[in-house]
């Protein structure tokens, strides 16, 4: 522990006139091994451990979340990817370990004081508050207002100016997740992906120092996608820390600065995007072999059909050969891969 | 029969003390469930708190009767805390358990011999309204054909009932009770913006609670007395039926509720009674009628639910997402 607060303190002196966005030193300090020692970590987390009946859902030996950078954790279903989430911020107790956040241990501390200290977290299975408008969803983010305390609630004089401000915070949020023309509707009449926007929108209104997406981008049209990613990345720029867990490995490609593959609850590789995703280790348990190739257009998957008919294992090519060409015709339905 | 009569007595029921205290009381329960989403079937377990709090400080203790009014706020307040502390971590359904079970071992409490010289046991207390009519400041005489005790205890009573409303409304414009509503839909959610959901849901506990302790004592001032027997079960059911009738998230809504539903009751009666006198209806006794119009209540209820779900002034967009 005392190793990473030295860390910590060798690197303040300098850290003013670091921009976020275009810092390139290395992340880790050494080797790229699961669970290295980062420069700057934010979360350390260590030896922590939860089984559900026997099964072990998470059984993380030593993780460190680095600072100021968008982090990656994927991982298979079932890997424990949320377990993790629910562990760090106090919705789930595990059966053995400790943790930290900017070096104060959060062993114990109840869920809203980890949201407190700048660690905010959204759910896999989206939760607006239906029955609140769009706006109302946005304000309860916000954090310092006064008028949440019984004593000062019934003055408006006393928290209606900070009211404005957050009416303003929210506005600039709403237009960026294009939810703007929304803002005075029931949660619970968006849809599902504007929902998922609508929790992101809404945990940015906490301003954390340390923002944990759980598949925010499920669901979301690509073209939106696409802003939001440079979004995120902004939020790099204002200081913010992301730790995010998706399936889409261009979305992962595309922003994270660093990868934590998660595997049978266990951390079985880090590391920079490019680095990770070669990894035979990562490939096997998760990616798959052919993950770059794109099913979606016949160039893919001819592509496909070339390397599966190099590789042993694969039918293609053979008499057992399957109906896999017949993909490309655009009015059949797509087909699994020929048994 | 006398329609005239008929309708007064309806219309004497609109500002009843009763009505006032039911308002009150179901006013309480919509800070509970309709604004926090706290189940509490005790409510009368609160008003017999309030009821008796007041009445055994005023007779045991020959308090004043402001002192006597604080009592018994206090005593609705550790109440709540004593049903909240171990539940509001829970999920909502225990709160609900927890709440009816303890409305009825306040009943069982007050009824039992040992304690007879203090809550006066199955026969409960009287004569202990003199510190409070001490207080009319209306001379004798008649206001609106009431005398001055009817009159003064209406004011006090409507009064606390629309300074009640108006802090309910401005607490639920706030800030603080917009933490509330987002907890009434999911309190995890909320939680994760880093608002302590179980000191929220314990303070909105605490103010219903004192609602109903309010409304156990305009309840029984009027009176003249505090029984058991009144804080029963039934008497929550009828709380939330009002509060069914008018609305549950609404300031409003309540005490509409609790009006239409002593109209209700009234109309009934007396129509029913004029039918058994004229001897158009010879297949009832008034025994009969009395328990009839509580059936009949029931009927209005599952009409209203089935045509106008939100309550009269519920908002049916909301209703929408339910
Ligand atoms: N409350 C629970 N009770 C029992 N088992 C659970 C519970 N929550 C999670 N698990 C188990 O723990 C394992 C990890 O689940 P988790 O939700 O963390 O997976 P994940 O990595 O988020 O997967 P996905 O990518 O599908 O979201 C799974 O095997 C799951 O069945
Ligand atoms: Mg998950």
């Amino acid at each position: 522990m005392s190793e990473t607060n030295d860390n910590n303190i060798g690197n303040t002196e300098n850290t003013e006139n670091i921009d976020y966005m275009t810092d390139s030193r290395p992340i880790a300090v050494g080797e790229n091994t699961p669970g290295c020692k980062k420069r700057d970590p934010i979360v350390v987390a260590e030896d922590v451990t939860r089984s559900f009946g026997g099964i072990n859902a998470v059984d993380v030996e030593y993780l460190e979340i680095p600072r100021h950078k968008i982090t990656a954790l994927i991982g298979p279903n079932g890997a424990g990817k949320t377990t993790l989430f629910n562990l760090l911020t106090g919705f789930d107790t595990p059966n053995t370990g400790k943790w930290q956040f900017e070096g104060n241990s959060l062993a114990g501390v109840s869920s809203y004081k980890v949201a407190r200290m700048g660690m905010v977290r959204t759910f896999q299975l989206t939760k607006v508050m239906g029955k609140l408008t769009v706006m109302e969803n946005m304000r309860l983010g916000a954090a310092d207002q006064p008028g949440e305390r019984l004593s000062k609630a019934l003055f408006k004089g006393m928290w209606g100016g900070r009211e404005k401000e957050i009416t303003a915070q929210a506005n600039i949020l709403l237009e960026k997740f294009k939810l703007d023309a929304k803002k005075d509707d029931y949660a619970a009449s968006l849809s599902g992906g504007q929902r998922k926007l609508l929790e992101m929108a809404r945990s940015l209104m906490v301003r954390p120092k340390l923002v944990m997406l759980d598949e925010p981008m499920a669901g979301v049209n690509p073209a939106l996608t696409q802003s939001l990613l440079d979004h995120i990345k902004n939020l790099k720029a204002e200081g913010m820390t992301v730790l995010f867990v998706e399936h889409d490995m261009n979305m992962v490609r595309h922003i994270a600065d660093w990868v934590v593959v998660m595997a049978e609850g266990k951390v079985v590789a880090e590391g920079p995007p490019g680095e990770v995703m070669k990894n035979p280790a990562v490939i096997d348990a998760y990616l798959g072999a052919h993950h770059d190739v794109d099913l979606g257009d016949a160039e893919g998957i001819k592509e496909l059909e070339a390397e599966l008919e190099a590789d042993d294992e694969s039918v293609v090519g053979t008499e057992d050969a399957g109906i896999l060409s017949e993909i490309t015709e655009p009015t059949e339905p797509r087909k699994e891969e020929g048994k | 029969m006398d329609f005239g009569f008929i309708f007064s007595s309806a219309l004497g029921e609109l500002f009843s003390p009763t009505t006032a205290a039911y308002a009150l009381a179901a006013l309480g329960l919509a800070v509970h469930f309709g604004y926090s989403g706290l189940l509490n079937f005790g409510q009368a377990g609160f008003m017999a708190v309030g009821a008796y709090g007041f009445a055994i400080s005023t007779l045991t203790f020959n308090a004043p009767f402001f002192v006597a009014l604080l009592i018994s706020v206090v005593c609705s307040v550790i109440f709540a805390f004593i049903l909240g502390i171990p539940t509001l971590r829970l999920r909502a359904d225990y709160l609900a358990i927890v709440t009816i079970a303890a409305a009825e071992i306040v009943r069982y409490v007050v009824t039992t011999n040992q304690l007879t010289k203090v809550t006066g046991s199955a026969n409960g207390l009287a004569a202990f309204e003199n510190t409070f009519y001490a207080m009319n400041p209306f001379p004798e005489g008649s206001y609106m054909g009431m005398n001055n005790r009817d009159f003064f205890i209406r004011v006090v009573g409507w009064g606390l009932v629309i300074v009640c409303c108006v802090l309910v409304w401005l607490l639920m414009r706030s800030p603080w009770g917009r933490v509330l509503k987002g907890i009434r839909e999911d309190e995890n959610a909320v939680r994760s913006l880093g608002k302590n959901v179980y000191s929220y849901k314990m303070q909105a506990l605490v103010i219903g609670g004192i609602l109903g302790a309010l409304a156990g004592m305009i309840f029984t001032l009027p009176r003249g007395a505090v029984q058991p027997s009144n804080y029963g079960t039934e008497l929550t059911f009828f709380l939330w039926t009002c509060l069914l009738l008018g609305g549950m998230a609404t300031v409003l809504g309540p005490v509409i509720g609790a009006m239409i539903f002593w109209v209700v009751l009234s109309l009934t009666q007396s129509l029913l009674y004029g039918l058994i006198e004229s001897g158009a209806v010879t297949w009832l006794t008034t025994v009969q009628a009395g328990q009839l119009r509580y059936i009949l209540v029931g009927v209005a209820l599952m009409l209203l639910m089935i045509f106008r779900p939100q309550g009269v002034f519920g908002n049916k967009k909301e209703l929408a997402f339910a």
